[in-house]
């Protein structure tokens, strides 16, 4: 009884952080006070007030208002990304597993290579040789998170394949992408929304994390990682526009990983596994 | 019979053919744009001529194969050729670097193995407990956490607030303890702060799935205490699972490593290859990239060794 009624607190603080945060990024730039980029104090780095809740920035910005706006970013990239590899992971790995083996060995052989590259200096490595537009920004956290998603889509797809209902569909001799399409794809669809979710977690992570070392989103653009850079110089006067920012990604991130636990945890209850 | 030995050798095996494969998939990458680094290096000013004969200086006009192999073979014997920012020899910053970062990591890891340790088994041991579904709700909070919240925090508490510690974390060869402890409190109680989750939630699925053995259940049923199964029954098996898990979770640390340098001004091998992608510097960038995913892959080698020894099934 403890069990499920922390299960059901900790899952619905998540929900409640993320049905916040989807208003934020739908309706958030028509919420700001101030316009974007517009220098509304000639004091930097104000202390939270009742003029702006969240300060000024470094150059006299109204920091709630940057972060309407960066939070935008970070979601709508985040998300793009975590859908980018869960779409690119799941035809691959489906792919794979109703292909033959060879080409079933040589595609996992490849995703193992890529997934030994640890996703930030993957990352890293295509930002240098590609840059960091917003569509480059997606597709980099994308293909990073593509080989995990591939190897949960292949095992998944794998077990689907000896399944009796797709023995029985080849055997009236359905081709390899009706088989892909109708009896295995359908069946996987619940586990790989899960891992989409928690990889939008990452992705999230990752994007503030490149920007935050100045790699991610470029300047005039910011995202809540950016903001954490440019105001970095106000840590020293204990400036909430360096603070705040960093807060928000927290709370997006943990919003989102409370819920997807207790789904899971709720799911796992339901079938009677532990 | 398949001995211990023979299933070590046959990992590193493929850990070497992963590595090869990393290297390919590196040195591509990175090379999608060829020629870009003489055309940069001269500016945008140069003459054609001028260019073309800084490609065939670098060797950028042999074709990307012949590229490769020579990459591949100069980072083998220890030379990766020179960096494009300051024309000083790869190596030699990487060598400058490198133990700067080992140090960091390792301390970071010392300090956490213990208590991720502790917080994972007692998790596993009060499992579908108050305390488990706590220390759970908590270690899932933490790894949510970006890296650089963690040290801002960090920095505004202790260094801005009550300035016990300085902002600044590198301690000049020569340095008293104290000194020393000072620099490195921030940077160490950040990783800190990301590993101990990581590893705590992996140590306690560990355990856990020991838990779920037969021989456990007979133990309860024997009517051993709780501390006794846990500890005297389920811990000895399970310490291949857990050396396993921290191995991997210590993998956390490669990328912890990266926003703690750079926050922190500390001059480790990661600020170096933050360095050398913003000034798209790709000699040292991808020697970077191979020590990270080497690093990497000797973690996961080392796992997967653990895991392997501590099989009883394969001692004979």
């Amino acid at each position: 009884m403890n069990l499920f009624r922390t299960l059901r607190l900790s899952g619905s603080i998540g929900l409640i952080l993320v049905i916040f945060w989807l208003a934020v990024a739908l309706a958030g730039p028509a919420l700001a006070p101030h316009p974007l980029g517009e220098i509304v104090d000639y004091d930097v780095f104000l202390p939270m007030s009742s003029t702006y809740p969240m300060g000024t920035d470094y150059l006299g910005r109204d920091v709630l208002s940057r972060i309407l706006y960066g939070a935008r970013f970070t979601i709508t990239i985040g998300a793009a990304a975590a859908i980018f590899a869960g779409i690119l992971g799941t035809a691959l790995g489906i792919f794979a597993a109703v292909s033959s083996r060879m080409v079933d060995e040589t595609l996992s052989r490849f995703m193992d290579a890529l997934s030994a590259i640890p996703g930030k200096i993957l990352a890293l490595v295509m930002i240098a040789a590609l840059g960091s537009s917003v569509a480059l920004l997606i597709m980099i956290i994308g293909v990073s998170y593509t080989p995990g998603c591939y190897r949960i889509a292949r095992s998944l797809a794998v077990n689907l394949n000896q399944m009796d209902f797709v023995q029985v569909a080849r055997a009236r001799g359905e081709g390899r992408f009706y088989l892909a399409r109708v009896e295995i794809f359908p069946n996987m669809i619940h586990p790989m929304l899960t891992d989409v979710g928690l990889r939008f977690v990452w992705a999230v992570l990752l994007l503030s994390s490149l920007s935050f070392i100045g790699l991610g989103m470029q300047p005039p653009d910011a995202d809540l990682g950016s903001l954490v850079r440019e105001n970095i110089s106000g840590l020293a006067e204990g400036a909430p526009a360096v603070l705040m920012p960093a807060v928000a990604i927290a709370l997006l991130t943990i919003g989102v990983n409370l819920l997807i636990d207790s789904l899971r945890g709720q799911a796992k209850t339901a079938t009677g596994e532990v | 019979m398949k001995s211990v030995l023979f299933l070590i050798l046959r990992r590193i095996g493929t850990v070497l053919l992963t590595l090869f494969l990393v290297s390919m998939v590196v040195f591509s990458l990175s090379s999608l744009l060829p020629g870009d680094a003489a055309q940069q290096l001269l500016g945008q000013s140069a003459t054609p001529e001028a260019v073309a004969a800084l490609r065939e200086v670098l060797g950028l006009d042999k074709p990307g194969h012949l590229r490769y192999l020579d990459w591949l073979r100069g980072l083998i014997v220890g030379d990766p050729g020179i960096s494009l920012a300051n024309d000083l020899p790869v190596a030699q910053l990487v060598a400058e670097r490198l133990p700067r970062s080992l140090l960091l990591a390792g301390i970071a890891a010392l300090v956490s193995v213990p208590l991720a340790l502790t917080l994972g088994i007692a998790s596993a041991m009060y499992g579908g407990t108050r305390v488990d579904r706590f220390l759970n709700t908590l270690t899932l909070t933490m790894v949510a956490i970006p890296e650089f919240l963690v040290a801002t925090t960090l920095v505004l508490v202790f260094a801005v607030k009550l300035n016990w510690v300085s902002a600044l974390s590198y301690a000049p060869p020569g340095a008293s303890f104290g000194q020393f402890i000072a620099a490195y409190a921030l940077p160490v109680l950040t990783l800190f702060f990301v590993l101990v989750a990581q590893m705590a939630r992996m140590s306690r699925a560990a355990v856990l799935d020991q838990l779920s053995q037969p021989y456990v259940e007979m133990a309860v049923l024997k009517g051993a205490s709780l501390p006794r199964v846990v500890l005297r029954h389920a811990l000895p098996n399970a310490i291949g699972p857990i050396a396993n898990a921290v191995a991997l979770s210590l993998s956390y640390l490669l990328g912890g490593v990266i926003i703690v340098e750079v926050i922190f001004n500390y001059p480790g091998i990661a600020s170096l290859m933050v360095d050398s992608v913003a000034n798209r510097d790709m000699p040292l960038l991808q020697t970077c990239a191979m020590i990270f995913c080497a690093a990497y892959l000797l973690l996961v080698l080392i796992a997967d060794i653990c895991a392997i020894v501590s099989n009883p099934k394969l001692r004979t």
